[in-house]
């Protein structure tokens, strides 16, 4: 079948099995490698993307579903070069080490930021934790968000 | 991991599903937040030859009130119940379970009415349901059923839709007076499926005495468990302590809890009694604020 | 001698102590990193591994003719395939074999036993449905216990090999420690099984293997923690001419130990691409991932300490009964089958200690991977750590005084452990003085004993300390090797015209920050800036030979390289600057850029010199500025502290929650403070997970539990604790720049400190173990005399 998913503003047609997930639509029909593979199992999130705004877990969605769709992904957060603050503020606090997690915990963060641009501590971690991290420990994703709202608003 | 190949198709309205579910009969499954279906498909454990994928159907996506219950539509999320101020107002048990179901992605996708559709005994939804006297709607080209949610949750995955049906609302009672509910989840992690759940919900009369007990309870039986000896009992009498620890010691001999990872029977069984007792002193300290 | 390292150089050129910003950043945020499954080259294939569905079985015949069939389908590889290459089997890391694809039986659930080569992974993992394989089932044998008591062998393959023992092992001195139990005035003993757990990073392990059929060229782009061993395995296994393999490894999302090991997807990716002669693509599933590459742990353990009458430990005894799996597949020195155990006497000042340690192979994955540990270290403290909180308890002391009053001294230093381990450096002391303030020590005790004082409170404190000692940076040439490569590590160093450097190092990131930290370490000796050198590493035609990052040794032993290598440029740069400046070498100051002639202001700076390398070097030196270091470490180093963690036990349905925690760490000179304390925050939610949920267990037929992340439990933010993180520093004496290593610190010490803590709530209810993972369940079993089993 065929489809037509906006991807970070960029309209992209493929012809598709119905049975392809949005994540391999993703990384290998549009060729956007920044959003990750890490379970079988909808535990993990590093395949995290926008749908029509909202996180989902692109490992769990037919590519079919996205079809007339919007979908961002973390090679959509930098706008005409500058960085989204959520990417500069994972930098400046040291909020990733492998950089697996990462674009899924940014956009995430990104979008918690839009409803809530002062989340507490609580707050934030009640929204990632739908995505795992295995190298951080968590506290400076945490830090980072919060800070990049502070910086947002 | 990857799903089997299958055939997909779009509807846009309701009729349009319903004339395809009828016409592909066995074969065709209702695709709506697929948050337990796609990833059953991936590990090959579900392999539909058709999807019917009905989020293009809005006029399934609503949370309202209608004739003294609330209804919630076949495309409403998690994630929408959770955040729902008419969930909120009218359904403590509700409200308070709608935060602990899966994650928060998977809340952004999965449906309560799939949920509850899918009858995993380990799934929270079917409990509340249970403990709150919902019923689901079920809709085929032929016309409209309203189910007792006691008659749907059949067995282990397994729900009383005929051929042709697809669930598109679940009811949920509103009730008069004072009353309160919540869900006690022990889960070991965010994400995770319960180790144990228990639903309760309780209202007051004009004495203060139990006019309505409702007790549900998630991953200790082949089913979701509803227990009627405890919520009959509990009818009329007066709520504490006492009354709580009585229905609790109901609830530990109901249930049937397996032996496994996650701890013996006999774990299970304490700690169904311990959220029992726990959930109706929340409820009732609910309940006790709007009196 | 506990001090703070100042920074020397300014935070421009941003040498040690300076948290400068993660260079390797930049891609990362934007979603631009190179990992292993975001390559893809032209004609590429990709290949699906069917594995074994039971635990032990003979394999009569596999057809892979309908699988042949189907479209896109290449190729089905079999082990008689493999075999009549001599592909079969393959060397392990600990000098054992390893079938690649199963030949006569499968010894353990997902043990590979075919590979499918398609035009796409959804075929290829579709066709693998289609072939059948013939299995006669043999008995599981899924513990340890089992496999020394039954007759059947698991390993009947090799000729020499008549029960089912992998490996003995034993260290210290066994008439002394007897002798001091039979005077002891007090014995305590414990029990304890550290259960077999995953690191589980979280992209999964991968491969593309692209060979040349002209020119043989074998190029392999691999997640791996240790690229250069692999070349020399790989020459070794597959008879390749090493100049002609080259692994890649680019970025790599998260090791922790289970990249370390050869996998045999590797191997079969590489013959398909050297018999198809196309690129071959294998990413594993998550479920692959759990249930087939490297576990760590999974250590019986029984130990007893003997205590005098003054509540002094005069000597431990440990005995251990490893499970091993199907392979004996340990990445460790050859010399040390249990790898660095002897650590088990920790931070204590005792005579004699006495372990024996025993391997049995299993039906259950092979691994014994040092997953976020050096090499059994964890297990070793936390043997010691529960075994000294559980001594202090029985004599009714205050654990952390019981701790204070056996430590070694500062003074101690060099210390001799009874096991044979020279302690380079410590002050454990001063990490405990300074987590017990932190924390506030004496305030919760008063709280703990206020609130479990009442007999029907359901919520108990406890709290627990670990006060730990690691042994990293493996090692000294004289002892250490991996299959016979010495433990040595290298670094070359290349400092251009315009005073740009490029750093090529033998180890391997895996999100530790190397291309920050060790441009710091070149920083901090040369003074230059360290946004102004590149770090390369993963490509063994373009970097020095190293044997990887594990172990916590990318510091102790890169990082000297490191450190070493820039020590010899600047001697270079001295003679150039000499010549420069027209002064004899001698009279010239060194400060971290610049030579100057003792008390002149002429100066040349280290830019100028590098430029007077390749434009203006005296008659007779070499031109250029560039060395290689290949750096022996004299000793191992000892990094260590103290974590105190308060919990609260819930005894209605055995949860426990973490209340506060501190952990101070003493890894000696910090070149990256941010950075390090990241390592430690991700370290101690590793120890966290395995204390509170984390763990691979299997049923009694040899099916693996946890075989995805919706059984292999793995903390989200929300459950997991806050800490806060305290220093101090006593610099490794050995060491060129003082530091110790530290990614796996906090994975050691915190497990005993979690347990410890609940054990602590519940002492007083008659609970003196449970288990890791200290499940709600274990905990109400203890509570309630309910045998629990797992």
């Amino acid at each position: 079948m065929q489809i037509t998913v906006t991807v970070n503003g960029a309209s992209e047609t493929r012809d598709i099995e119905p049975r392809r997930l949005l994540v391999d639509f993703v990384r290998s029909d549009v060729g956007l490698t920044g959003t990750h593979i890490g379970c079988d199992t909808t535990s993990c999130g590093a395949c995290t993307v926008l749908l029509d705004g909202q996180p989902v877990k692109s490992c769990t969605v037919l590519a079919a579903q996205a079809n007339g769709r919007e979908v961002k992904t973390v090679e959509g957060l930098a706008e005409g070069g500058e960085l989204h603050p959520i990417q500069a503020a994972f930098k400046e606090h040291h909020g990733l080490q492998c950089g697996f997690c990462t674009p899924g915990m940014m956009l995430v963060g990104s979008s918690l930021l839009e409803e809530n641009p002062t989340p507490t501590d609580e707050e934030v971690r009640w929204a990632i934790s739908g995505n795992i991290c295995r190298c951080t420990g968590y506290m400076n994703i945490v830090t980072a968000i919060q800070a990049a709202g502070q910086e947002g608003s | 991991m990857y799903p089997s190949t299958f055939d997909y198709s779009a509807p846009e309205g309701l009729e349009e599903a319903l004339g395809l579910l009828s016409e592909l009969g066995d074969e065709g499954r209702v695709l709506a937040g697929g948050q337990s279906l796609i990833p059953m498909m991936k590990l090959k454990l579900a392999a539909p030859g058709h999807l019917i994928d009905i989020n293009g159907v809005s006029e399934l996506s609503y949370i309202r009130e209608a004739n003294g219950h609330l209804a919630v539509g076949a495309l409403a999320r998690h994630a929408d119940v959770s955040s729902s101020e008419t969930v909120s107002r009218h359904n403590h048990t509700m409200s308070s379970a709608a935060p602990w179901v899966a994650d928060p992605l998977v809340r952004n996708r999965g449906t309560l009415c799939g949920s509850v559709a899918h009858c995993d005994p380990e799934g929270d939804w079917n409990s509340v349901m249970l403990a709150v006297g919902a019923s689901v709607v079920a809709r085929s080209t032929s016309g409209e059923r309203v189910i007792p949610i006691t008659d749907f949750v059949v067995d282990f995955f397994t729900n009383s839709l005929r051929p042709g049906e697809m669930v598109t609302e679940v009811r949920i009672p509103k009730y008069q007076g004072p009353a309160g509910g919540a869900y006690l989840k022990l889960e070991r992690k965010v994400g995770d499926y319960a180790t144990v759940g228990v639903a309760t919900h309780l209202a007051l009369d004009g004495a203060g005495m139990v006019a309505e007990a409702g007790l549900g309870l998630t991953a200790v039986y082949g089913h979701n468990l509803k227990v009627t000896e405890a919520e009959e009992m509990m009818i009329g009498q007066a709520p504490g302590s006492e009354l709580f620890a009585e229905a609790a010691a109901i609830a530990a001999r109901t249930c049937d809890p397996d032996d496994n990872v996650r701890g013996p029977a006999s774990y299970k069984r304490a700690v169904v009694a311990e959220y029992t007792r726990r959930g109706f002193a929340q409820a009732l300290a609910m309940a006790k604020e709007q009196s | 001698m506990t001090t703070t390292h100042e920074p020397r150089t300014s935070p421009e050129v941003g040498g040690i102590g300076h948290s400068v910003r993660r260079k390797e950043d930049d891609r990362f945020i934007r979603g631009a990193g190179n990992y292993l499954d975001d390559l893809n080259l032209p004609g590429m294939l990709h290949m699906a591994i069917l594995r074994s569905p039971v635990a032990h079985a003979r394999i009569n015949g596999i057809d892979s003719s309908a699988a042949m069939e189907i479209d896109g389908v290449l190729a089905v590889v079999t082990g008689e395939a493999l075999a009549a290459h001599g592909l079969a089997w393959m060397p392990t890391l600990s000098g054992d074999t390893q079938a690649v694809l199963a030949t006569d039986k499968v010894r353990f659930q997902g043990q590979e036993v075919a590979a499918v080569i398609a035009t796409d992974p959804y075929i290829a993992h579709d066709a693998l449905a289609f072939i059948d394989v013939d299995y006669d089932e043999l008995e599981a044998i899924t513990t340890p216990q089992q496999s020394l008591a039954t007759d059947t062998l698991i390993r009947d393959e090799k000729e020499d090999q008549t029960d089912n023992v992998a490996y003995t092992w034993e260290a210290g001195d066994q008439d002394t420690t007897d002798a001091a139990f039979a005077s002891a005035a007090r014995v305590v003993s414990l029990d304890t099984h550290y259960p077999r757990s995953h690191p589980a990073p979280l992209e999964t392990c991968g491969v593309v293997a692209d060979v040349n059929s002209i020119t043989g060229q074998a190029t392999i782009y691999m997640t791996s923690q240790a690229p250069h061993a692999i070349r020399t395995v790989f020459a070794l296994v597959a008879g390749l001419p090493e100049e002609k393999i080259r692994i890649v490894t680019q970025d790599i999302g998260g090791g922790f130990g289970n990249k370390v090991p050869v996998y045999p997807g590797y191997v079969v990716a590489t013959a398909a691409s050297l018999l198809i002669g196309k690129p071959v693509k294998w990413i594993e599933t998550r479920t692959e991932n759990l249930i087939s590459t490297g576990f760590a742990r999974d250590f019986h353990m029984n130990a007893e300490l003997a205590l005098d009458s003054d509540n002094r430990i005069t000597a431990m005894r440990a005995n251990i009964l490893s499970d091993q799996g199907a392979f004996f597949s340990d990445a460790q020195p050859t010399r040390f089958k249990a790898g660095l155990f002897h650590i088990c006497t920790g931070s204590y000042d005792f005579p004699s200690a006495h372990v024996t340690a025993k391997g049995a192979y299993t039906n259950k994955a092979p691994g014994g991977v040092a997953y976020r540990c050096s090499f059994r270290v964890t297990e070793a403290s936390y043997l010691i750590e529960r075994l000294v909180d559980n001594a202090a308890r029985e004599v009714g002391m205050d654990p952390a005084a019981f701790r204070a009053a056996n430590f070694i001294k500062e003074e101690q230093f060099p210390y001799l452990s009874p096991t044979g381990f020279v302690y380079d450096s410590g002050n454990y002391h001063g990490a405990m003085d300074k987590a017990k303030e932190m924390i506030g020590y004496d305030d919760w005790r008063a709280r703990q004993a206020e609130q479990n004082a009442d007999p029907d409170a359901t919520k108990l404190i406890g709290i627990g300390v670990a006060s730990f000692t690691e042994v990293v940076g493996a090692g000294p040439s004289r002892d250490y090797d991996i299959l016979g490569l010495k433990m040595f590590d290298s670094a070359e160093l290349r400092v251009h015209p315009t005073g740009k450097a490029i750093l090529k190092l033998g180890v391997q990131t895996q999100g530790q920050g190397h291309e920050t930290t060790f441009a710091q370490i070149v920083a901090e000796e040369l003074g230059i800036p360290y946004s102004d050198i590149k770090v390369m590493y993963g490509d063994t035609d373009n970097t020095p030979y190293g044997l990887g990052t594990y172990a916590s040794r990318s510091t102790p032993v890169g990082g000297a390289a490191t450190a070493v290598v820039s020590r010899k440029i600047r001697a270079k740069a001295q003679k150039l600057a000499a010549h420069l400046l027209e002064a004899a070498e001698e009279d010239l100051d060194w400060e971290p850029g610049k030579f100057t002639v003792r008390g002149t202001d002429q100066s040349v700076t280290i830019q100028e010199v590098a430029f007077a390398a390749y434009t203006n070097h005296p008659l007779g030196m070499e031109a250029g500025l560039e060395g290689v270091t290949y750096y022996d470490p004299p000793n191992m180093t000892y990094p260590f502290g103290t974590y105190i963690v308060v919990v609260e036990v819930d005894t209605g349905d055995g949860t426990w929650k973490v209340l506060d925690m501190v952990a101070v760490d003493d890894c000696g000179v910090r070149i990256n403070p941010m950075i390090v304390d990241g390592q430690i925050a991700g370290g101690l939610t590793e120890g966290f997970a395995k204390a509170n949920m984390q763990w691979i267990t299997f049923d009694d037929d040899g099916n693996c539990i946890g075989s995805n992340f919706m059984d292999y439990l793995v903390p989200t933010a929300w459950e997991t604790p806050r800490y806060r993180l305290g220093e101090t520093v006593t610099p490794s004496p050995h060491h060129p720049i003082g530091a110790k290593g530290v990614g796996e610190s906090a994975t050691v010490g915190s497990p005993a400190a979690f347990a410890n803590a609940v054990i602590d709530a519940l002492w007083s209810r008659g609970v003196k173990n449970i288990d890791m993972p200290v499940l709600p369940h274990r905990v109400w079993g203890a509570l309630n005399d309910v045998p629990i089993s797992p």
